[in-house]
């Protein structure tokens, strides 16, 4: 944890860290899906770059947060957690849907949220 | 435990000038947020709303005076693929390079609200278009002292037909306009919500989010 495999690695280009991959197969994971890292054992093998995504996602974290604790951006960020969560090493709380942005019950949440901070 | 790699991928988090001591000693205090480093664990979704406007309106400072986590700074890189079907191209520009910041509200024990800080400049429109997609909303800023400024980041939300808020951020020697001089300067429609606020406060912030989320709960409950 303290010397982290993020660490160690040499100063390299993004598109080398993603495998020369510029995006994942799916829709992207959106800057704030929440992810955290699951239980599941990993392969010896895993990229440095991937442990070090799984050493901070301990708990939940969004995409952004994440990318900002890495220093990388989320467009890199979000090739890498593709693959994690291909593998079960993580799980996202999808952020919510587009088709919800109307959602009444979902704003007053909010808006309560909000008041009871003044 | 938070330690920074050894090689930076891009510059230190880049100055915003103009933001008041505030905001910079916000910035400042609380190098990492110890247990508060992570969401809840019983959260279930995040929300977002945008906070846009010129650079050196206060973003920053306003989602500092808000977020629970010390801002953090990401840089996007973003593609223009996809933004060039619907739009036309602006640049033969293939990527486009944008600092955001961003801060975090938890609402409640499942859901967590995001505030993204998105500079209102054209050429970071591809950003928005991204940032944009699922946004609740976003609350654009006015600096009194030179409202023009302002002008493309309300262009961008009304072309993205994303209901939004607007929040004069008050400097200490801004011009005294009326509120009718200022609805009429920025062309808003009669509905949008002009609320005064002072970023560096945390309650003054609040409110203007508050004036949104009210703006957005009455603009979803009218049109079915």
């Amino acid at each position: 944890m303290t010397n982290g495999p993020w660490e160690r690695t040499s100063p390299v280009r993004p598109y080398v860290i993603t495998g020369g991959r510029a995006e994942s197969a799916g829709e992207p994971l959106s800057w704030e899906s929440l992810i955290m890292a699951t239980d599941a054992a990993f392969p010896a093998t895993l990229q440095p770059e991937h442990l070090a995504i799984l050493t901070h996602c301990q708990g939940l974290l969004s995409v952004a947060e994440v990318a900002a604790h890495l220093g990388q951006p989320p467009s890199v960020l979000q090739v890498l957690l593709a693959d994690l969560l291909e593998w079960g090493l993580i799980v996202t709380r999808p952020p919510i849907p587009p088709a919800e942005r109307a959602d009444v019950t979902m704003l007053r949440k909010v808006l309560s949220g909000l008041e009871s901070r003044l | 435990m938070d330690s920074k790699a050894d090689f930076e991928p891009w510059p230190e988090a880049p100055a915003h000038p103009g933001q008041g001591a505030a905001g910079r000693a916000a910035a400042a205090a609380d190098p990492a947020p110890g247990g508060g480093k992570y969401v809840a664990s019983s959260v279930r979704g995040a929300a977002k709303i945008l906070v846009v406007g010129p650079l050196g309106v206060g973003k920053t400072t306003l989602i500092g005076t808000v977020s629970e986590i010390k801002p953090l700074f990401t840089e996007a890189v973003m593609t223009r693929a996809g933004a060039a079907v619907d739009t036309p191209a602006q640049s033969t520009k293939t990527t486009t390079t944008v600092a955001l910041d961003f801060g975090r509200i938890t609402i409640d024990e499942d859901l967590v609200l995001y505030l993204f800080g998105t500079p209102g400049q054209h050429r970071f429109l591809p950003a928005w278009r991204d940032l944009a997609k699922g946004a609740l909303g976003a609350l654009a800023l006015i600096d009194p002292r030179d409202v023009a400024a302002s002008f493309d980041a309300l262009g961008h939300l009304e072309d993205l037909d994303l209901p939004f808020a607007v929040a004069v951020n008050v400097f200490p020697d801004s011009p005294q306009h009326t509120e009718d001089e200022l609805r009429m300067a920025l062309d808003l429609l009669p509905g949008t919500p002009l609320v005064r606020c002072d970023a560096r406060d945390g309650t003054s912030s609040n409110q203007a989010l508050i004036a949104l989320v009210r703006h957005l709960i009455l603009a979803a409950t009218e049109s079915p």
